[in-house]
């Protein structure tokens, strides 16, 4: 009987020992978990994403350099989306939802915006072929002069 | 000599595409130049039909979603505002308190400008104010409407013509009042 009453002792102490090992377990899975939620985006992740837009109303002015309350604000909640796991596209499309395409650094492709990046280019393209015209046409014109001139004196020679 | 003379000038079908381009291109600015110089919705100007969501805990009739065309025969006044704004605290409170004046027969409408909510709804808190508010959401309300700033109010007779448009803050309630009263009798 004793030694029954000694391996039923035994037996929940071994569940007693089980226990205290998943409650530290669970706990240190709990406190880790937690810390990742506290974990909030530096300033560098903050301006990376806020370099990238535009104040919607000042002028000209990227978010992560401009000094109003109302880009504090907005800085401050591109910190709380990032924390919350967005992504930087998620959070530019927040941004052109809420205050449109304008926020944005790099205009999307679309409609009238392709013109900026149609048109340097092609400017560009057409001053190069016009230089080059320009040039190619000059150098004929001296060499044609170069002849004349050779072929004047020639003609000036045969007559005397 | 002739030779000499003789210059290598650009293809003509070059010369007409760079012209058409040049054209096409001035007429752009002229018209984005135009459409910015047009300023603010001015006064006898018909105000185009437009929608708007409001904040979580606002509804007109038990909407969520206004519609302005549903607002007709009505005097509405659509005041434009943000939270960063000091200027717009100024009118906070008369705003709200015009609309509880009124009670119904004047329809207010706050629309939220390039703002970030949670600062938005602390404003709302602060200053008490249960009229229908909501964002503008893409600025297509205040581009529509061309402001040139916050705070703008307006102010819309029964046909939904402008009649007013108030520039900066309303400086006292009886300033609200005033303008209402021309088109309410």
């Amino acid at each position: 009987m004793k030694n029954y009453a000694s391996r039923i002792t035994h037996h929940l102490l071994r569940i007693a020992h089980y226990a205290l090992l998943l409650t530290i377990l669970f706990t240190a899975i709990s406190f880790q978990f937690a810390y990742a939620q506290e974990d909030t985006p530096t300033d560098d992740e903050v301006n990376e994403v806020a370099s990238q837009l535009y104040c919607p109303v000042c002028e000209n002015r990227p978010l992560d350099t401009c000094p109003t309350q109302a880009c504090h604000q907005w800085r401050e909640l591109i910190r709380t989306q990032l924390a919350q796991g967005m992504t930087e596209e998620e959070i530019k499309q927040y941004f052109v939802d809420n205050y449109g395409d304008r926020v944005l650094a790099e205009p999307p492709r679309t409609g009238l915006n392709w013109l900026v990046y149609i048109l340097p280019p092609a400017i560009i393209l057409l001053a190069a072929i016009l230089a080059l015209q320009k040039f190619s046409g000059m150098d004929k014109a001296a060499e044609n002069r170069i002849n004349y001139k050779r072929d004047k004196k020639r003609s000036f020679i045969r007559i005397y | 000599m002739s030779e000499l003379n003789q210059k290598k000038s650009v293809p003509l079908w070059i010369q007409i595409i760079v012209w058409v381009c040049l054209a096409g291109l001035l007429v752009l600015v002229a018209s984005i130049l135009s459409k910015r110089q047009q300023g603010a919705l001015k006064t006898g100007d018909a105000v185009p039909d437009f929608s708007m969501t409001l904040f979580n805990g606002y509804e007109f009739e038990g909407k969520n979603e206004i519609q302005f065309s549903d607002f007709s025969g009505k005097i509405v006044v659509l005041n434009f505002w943000a939270s960063w704004c000091k200027p717009c605290e100024q009118e906070a409170s008369e705003l709200q308190e015009a609309y509880a004046f009124y009670n119904g027969d004047v329809i207010f409408l706050g629309a939220d400008y390039v703002d970030t909510e949670p600062e938005a709804r602390t404003y709302l808190k602060k200053f008490q104010i249960t009229y229908p508010n909501g964002p503008d959401m893409g600025t297509k309300i205040s581009q529509m409407f061309r402001i040139t700033g916050v705070p703008e109010t307006y102010f819309i007779d029964q046909q939904g013509v402008v009649y007013y448009v108030k520039v900066g803050p309303f400086i006292s309630l009886d300033e609200i009042k005033n303008i209402i009263e021309q088109k309410l009798k």
